[in-house]
């Protein structure tokens, strides 16, 4: 299990490198939180809130939307295809290199 | 946080009434995630987020609280006795010596979407919240979203049957219980209900009310339909709101406590729960109980400042509720 390095973009499009490891289960929400960068998470990672979205830049790191996830997009504003919670993302070695930048605040 | 302040409290023989900017007590175990098990609650191993708010609600009962729901605490002022008012949103004034912030991640305030025009018909047919449901009745009403309550609101309407009801939802999969989405098609086959998935409400139209909306399917293809009412039920968000504006120390959308008492920068208000933050701040169910319970201690000293008092353990003295009314402690 080895740390990986992803890039998140803020809003105001400033590029944040972060290591995160990938033995503490944590999820991309989770990551950014733990970075203090302006995301939410306030349903605590349930996939009832959207307020971590993201749009995924590196199309090989997309992996696939559940369920709960796809239902919760399709209620959420700013969605583009691109779109994922990043409280479904969870820290995998295959992710490393990901770059997401995070979605507008809904009013 | 509040219903376990009621009992706190209550052992200590204070009185508390309680204010919810949402219609029922709970705040987000109850808004956003009652069916989800809790497994961090000690003593149950597992628990469902709405269950653990109704033992709260029977717990907190016999102190008999005062509730005010459906309204958002929007001012305090402090009087020169040292007392607090507490104005709502609908004007209703409390008045106590002591507040008691346990307002989660702040006031739930509807999800608005994303049209140009909005604001102009909020009011005016468009509607967040279904407050009287008869006053709809018999008008044309269209509702959006996937949920429990777009589903069950559409359900009910439907099966009032006295005028057409339209579902616009962006996708064909539902976050509602799989019981509401079933019977929301077979009503669709009824002829009672119109489903319409894959679309989304994009434009609105009226001569200062409602009469039209704007409904593109599939990205390209444009539907009109008449209504005198647009439900636009997303959810709920909470927002920190007026708290902001009451002169508490605020820092990263979290109320500043001291955590010998929970107590904030101004005496006699509290924060305790998700509202709050101090060096190692932990936003879990377990760490607001504790916070509440001691919170709960300097409150007595504040109400009654001549008065001796020593923590009892319930199981020696019991649960000994109270009938009067009234309202020292404000939540």
């Amino acid at each position: 299990m080895k740390d990986i390095t992803i890039t998140v973009i803020d809003r105001e499009g400033k590029n944040h490198e972060l290591i995160a490891p990938t033995d503490m289960n944590m999820n991309l929400m989770e990551v950014c939180k733990s970075y203090e960068l302006p995301v939410e998470g306030t349903c605590g990672g349930m996939a009832m809130c959207a307020s971590c979205q993201v749009y995924v830049h590196s199309e090989q790191h997309f992996g696939e939307r559940k369920d709960d996830e796809e239902a919760m997009l399709s209620e959420a504003f700013y969605v583009n295809d691109n779109s994922r919670l990043g409280c479904q993302i969870n820290m995998t070695e295959d992710l490393d290199g990901l770059t997401v930048e995070l979605a507008p605040e809904s009013e | 946080m509040g219903l376990f302040t009621v009992f706190e409290a209550g052992l200590m023989k204070l009185h508390c009434h309680l204010i919810d900017a949402i219609a029922q007590p709970g705040g987000q175990l109850s808004e956003i995630y009652p069916k989800k098990p809790i497994y961090d609650i000690p003593g149950f191993p597992s628990v469902l987020a709405g269950d653990l708010v109704d033992n709260l609600v029977e717990q907190a009962a016999p102190f008999n609280p005062g509730y005010t729901l459906g309204e958002r605490a929007d001012t305090i002022t402090k009087l020169d006795d040292g007392n607090f008012i507490v104005t709502t949103s609908k004007g209703t004034q409390h008045q106590a010596p002591v507040l008691m912030i346990a307002g989660g991640l702040g006031s739930f305030e509807p999800r608005r979407p994303l049209i140009e025009n909005l604001k102009e018909f909020e009011g005016k047919g468009i509607e967040y919240i279904v407050k009287d449901p008869l006053s709809f009745l018999g008008n044309n009403l269209v509702i959006s979203g996937g949920g429990d309550s777009a589903l069950d609101w559409a359900i009910y309407f439907a099966n009032e049957g006295t005028h057409p009801v339209t579902i616009v939802h962006r996708s064909d999969r539902f976050r509602a219980h799989k019981d509401s989405v079933q019977k929301a098609y077979e009503l669709q086959e009824q002829g009672k209900l119109q489903l319409i998935t894959d679309g989304e409400v994009t434009g609105l139209k009226g001569n200062n009310r409602l009469t039209e909306i704007e409904i593109t399917i599939n990205k390209n293809e444009i539907k009109t339909i008449e209504t005198a009412y647009w439900l636009p039920l997303f959810g709920l968000s909470p927002k920190l709101g007026p708290i902001g504006n009451w002169g508490l120390e605020i820092e990263k959308n979290a109320i500043v406590v001291d955590t010998f008492d929970y107590q904030t920068n101004v005496p006699g208000i509290f924060a305790i729960g998700d509202v709050n933050t101090y060096p190692g701040k932990l936003k879990l169910i377990l760490c607001g109980f504790h916070e509440a319970t001691l919170a709960v201690q300097t409150a007595y000293k504040i109400i009654h400042p001549e008065k001796k008092f020593t923590m009892k353990y319930t199981t020696v003295q019991g649960i000994q509720g109270f009938e009067e009314k009234g309202s020292p402690v404000l939540i």
